[in-house]
């Protein structure tokens, strides 16, 4: 019997990667692509969903090849996305109208600030779980059928459709199927994430006509048929790529976590089958849906910009040539010489939600290098994610034991001491640091019965590395207190126009 | 000039004028001085780019010399930059071996470990990350040796750490040599009592040996009856070099 696999697509916001698993859940091959980012204007960011549909149509073939192996050993294809990012397309020529308005686009702040003071802006919040924001995706349909002659009435025909991009490629992949997943559907706002289905009421107050919106299905189930890319090969599963991580580093039982660290950091929190509101600055959200089973919930703290600040210091100051050289560079110096970064570049997200703040570098004295600058933007993000734990066990009143940790930025070393330092539990980095495809594959083949269960997920988990925490509580303390005061001299910087 | 590679001579060309120049040139200025066609230019421009003796102006795409340059003694891959590129391909070798995996490379005379996967059986192991190991006596060491400058001429007195341990110049010679033969190295208790390794060359631009990757544990597990290591293992160990190898060279740096 010929040995089988299965394939994840991870459509991330820099780029596009297809990775073959097998059945212990390790990379066998990879195609990887970057998309280009458009920024229009200051705020602006957009993508070209046609551009990253061809990116899946050559890299599932590609990374195919790369494996040795064909359609027929591929038991499913499981899709893991950047989630809130919008795409608008015309149902006959399958052609997006404009670009994609991505999730760290803030285009909709006015738009959004008028709809916070429209009366059932309370409503639409205790059902969507969600603060009103110019994160999600439902202000953004809104913001282009306002703008976009014609847009509406052809919505309302249902001659064009809205989609996340997991609900875009599902459309291209199956040839015209119009289906999104309970977590992508969590994210727009519209979404009733107790019925989990669309709220009218919702729907209504947004101004979004129903006909445009794909149907809600499970996170985990057979969603349909691939007829491009991996013709033949059923589509088993679809997920938010942040709820990809949790699912992929195997967190089914409430209380357990993970956090991965990417352009931005994301910290979830299982609370199974209840929706816990968080009062310290998280989100609530679907952290997944098996087909037959009542849904699982998450608390998440997202974290805008972590990996960015390291990309930041790479492209805009030039004084590294990679990201991994951060840790070179930070290690030239002992200490960050009394200097903070806080890279509030688009506001401050979880657990602040302060969109008038931004970046700050406190601390500065002829003393500081750039090796103290590099240990800063370290530092930077590690004190982030603290503040997201400590809002975390506020809200679910659990300790966090250990922090399980996944994404390109557990590659520094330096990094992942210095989160078990000022977080004082021990950091945990499973054997599959790509555990946003493996839980995009994982959903996917327990779908198809390619694994038999969750448990059977659970044994394919190991430590590949643990960093012990060492700093000294005292100063621990006295940094966790100048890393606060620099926050609060990001706030009230924008001033309301 | 009979017997020479014109391509390199022009590179060379390529690089004495940035050196001398005062500022960043454009691939016009460089064709012009040079008296290339603008095409060629580009693909030497290029390829020195890829080997980072050259860099490009983000912005202005203006071309300079290159930090590797002035680094050409020491190490030209930056060891964080190895880590991050084979965490990847060291994650499937650990699961696929069930041993720990680490990547070495030569620093001042010994092997500095720069990446540690734990042995996937959940026990209480502790990261060994910037810790040093003796070339002559350790798989990872010997795999390095075999391709470096040092490995040539290898020191006449070695410290030994078992009776297994190769201590004599001809001894090293001689093992280095096979190594260079079969592709990978090996190492049987020379280090530590009841322990084995499996090491192969990890290759950067060219097929300079910029590190090395390999797996350990208790030798009834690594090897045979005969001491030999399974040949199922030595595969894993040689893919998952090949798999960094081909990552490291392939991706524009």
């Amino acid at each position: 019997m010929t040995e089988s696999y299965v394939v994840a697509i991870d459509q991330g916001t820099t780029s596009t990667r297809c990775i073959v698993f097998d059945r212990r859940g390790q990379l066998v091959s990879l195609a990887q692509q970057e998309h280009k980012q458009y920024f229009p204007k200051p705020g602006w960011v957009e993508h070209d969903a046609l551009e990253i549909w061809r990116n899946v149509e050559r890299l599932g073939p590609e990374a195919l090849r790369r494996a040795g192996i064909t359609e027929s050993q591929v038991a499913a294809v499981g899709i893991a996305n950047q989630r809130e990012t919008t795409v608008v397309w015309d149902r006959v020529t399958g052609r997006p109208v404009g670009h994609a308005i991505v999730w760290q686009d803030t285009r909709t702040d006015t738009l959004v600030n008028r709809l916070a003071r429209a009366p059932g802006a309370d409503a639409v919040h205790e059902r969507s779980a969600l603060p009103l924001a110019t994160y999600f995706s439902g202000p953004r349909v809104r913001w282009m059928l306002d703008r976009t002659p014609g847009l509406r009435e052809r919505a309302e025909r249902g001659e064009v459709l809205f989609g996340t991009m997991e609900t875009w490629l599902i459309w291209k992949l199956t040839g015209g199927l119009h289906v999104t997943d309970v977590t992508n559907a969590s994210r727009t706002m519209l979404l009733d994430v107790h019925t989990l289905d669309w709220s009218p009421e919702s729907l209504a107050f947004f101004g979004i006509p129903r006909e445009m919106l794909p149907e809600v299905r499970p996170s985990v189930g057979v969603f349909g048929t691939a007829r491009s890319a991996f013709p033949g090969v059923r589509i088993g599963a679809a997920l938010g790529d942040q709820q990809a991580a949790l699912f992929g580093q195997t967190c089914f039982t409430p209380g357990e976590a993970k956090c991965t660290y990417g352009t931005g950091s994301f910290l979830l929190l299982n609370t199974g089958a209840e929706l816990v509101r968080s009062t310290h600055g998280l989100l609530s959200t679907v952290a997944y849906q098996i087909d037959g089973e009542p849904a699982a919930y998450a608390l998440e703290g997202s974290i805008a910009i972590t990996g960015s600040l390291v990309q930041w210091f790479r492209d805009q100051l030039e004084l590294i040539a990679s990201a991994p050289e951060i840790e070179t560079l930070a290690r030239t110096v002992a200490d960050n010489g009394g200097c903070y970064i806080v890279p509030a570049f688009s506001g401050l997200f979880a657990p602040h939600w302060r969109s008038e703040a931004r970046g700050v570098v406190v601390g500065l004295t002829s003393y500081i290098t750039k090796g103290h600058l590099a240990r800063a933007v370290l530092e930077a993000t590690a004190w982030q994610i603290r503040e997201v734990v400590d809002a975390m066990n506020a809200d679910s009143g659990l300790t966090l034991k250990t922090l399980k940790v996944d994404g390109g930025m557990t590659a520094d070393n330096l990094l992942m001491q210095f989160q078990a330092d000022v977080l004082d539990v021990p950091v945990v980095r499973p054997l599959a640091s790509e555990t946003v495809s493996l839980g995009a594959a994982y959903a996917a083949g327990l779908a198809v019965g390619y694994w038999p269960d969750l448990e059977g997920l659970r044994q394919n988990w190991h430590r590949a590395a643990q960093w012990l925490p060492t700093m000294d509580s005292a100063l621990r303390d006295r940094e966790y207190g100048n890393w606060k005061r620099a926050v609060s001299r990001t706030l009230d910087w924008i001033e309301p126009s | 000039m009979p017997g020479t590679v014109q391509s390199i001579e022009r590179a060379a060309a390529v690089l004495r004028l940035l050196a001398g120049g005062t500022g960043r040139l454009t691939l016009g200025d460089i064709a012009h001085s040079l008296d290339l066609a603008k095409g060629t230019t580009h693909g030497i421009l290029r390829t020195l780019k890829a080997v980072g003796f050259v860099e490009q102006d983000r912005v202005s795409g203006h071309y300079q010399l290159g930090a590797a340059v002035l680094r050409l003694g020491t190490s030209f891959l930056d060891i964080n930059e190895l880590r991050s590129r084979s965490i990847n391909w060291a994650d499937p070798l650990a699961a696929r071996s069930g041993e720990a995996v680490r990547i070495g490379t030569v620093l001042d005379g010994e092997v500095l470990v720069v990446h540690h996967v734990f042995r996937p059986d959940d026990t209480f192991q502790t990261l060994e990350v910037g810790a040093l190991l003796p070339l002559h006596a350790t798989a990872l060491g010997k795999a390095l040796l075999a391709y470096s400058a040092a490995g040539a001429h290898p020191a006449p007195d070695l410290d030994r750490f078992t009776h297994r341990t190769l201590v004599t110049a001809r001894a090293l010679s001689t093992e280095l040599n096979h190594i260079r033969t079969v592709g990978h190295s090996v190492e049987v208790e020379e280090f530590t009592p009841g322990e084995a390794a499996v090491a192969a060359p990890i290759r950067g631009h060219g097929g300079l040996v910029v590190g090395a990757i390999g797996i350990s544990g208790h030798v009834e597990r690594v090897c045979d009856t005969h001491y030999q290591p399974h040949p199922r293992l030595v595969a894993y160990v040689r893919d998952a070099a090949r798999a960094v190898s081909r990552d490291l060279t392939a991706a524009e740096r």
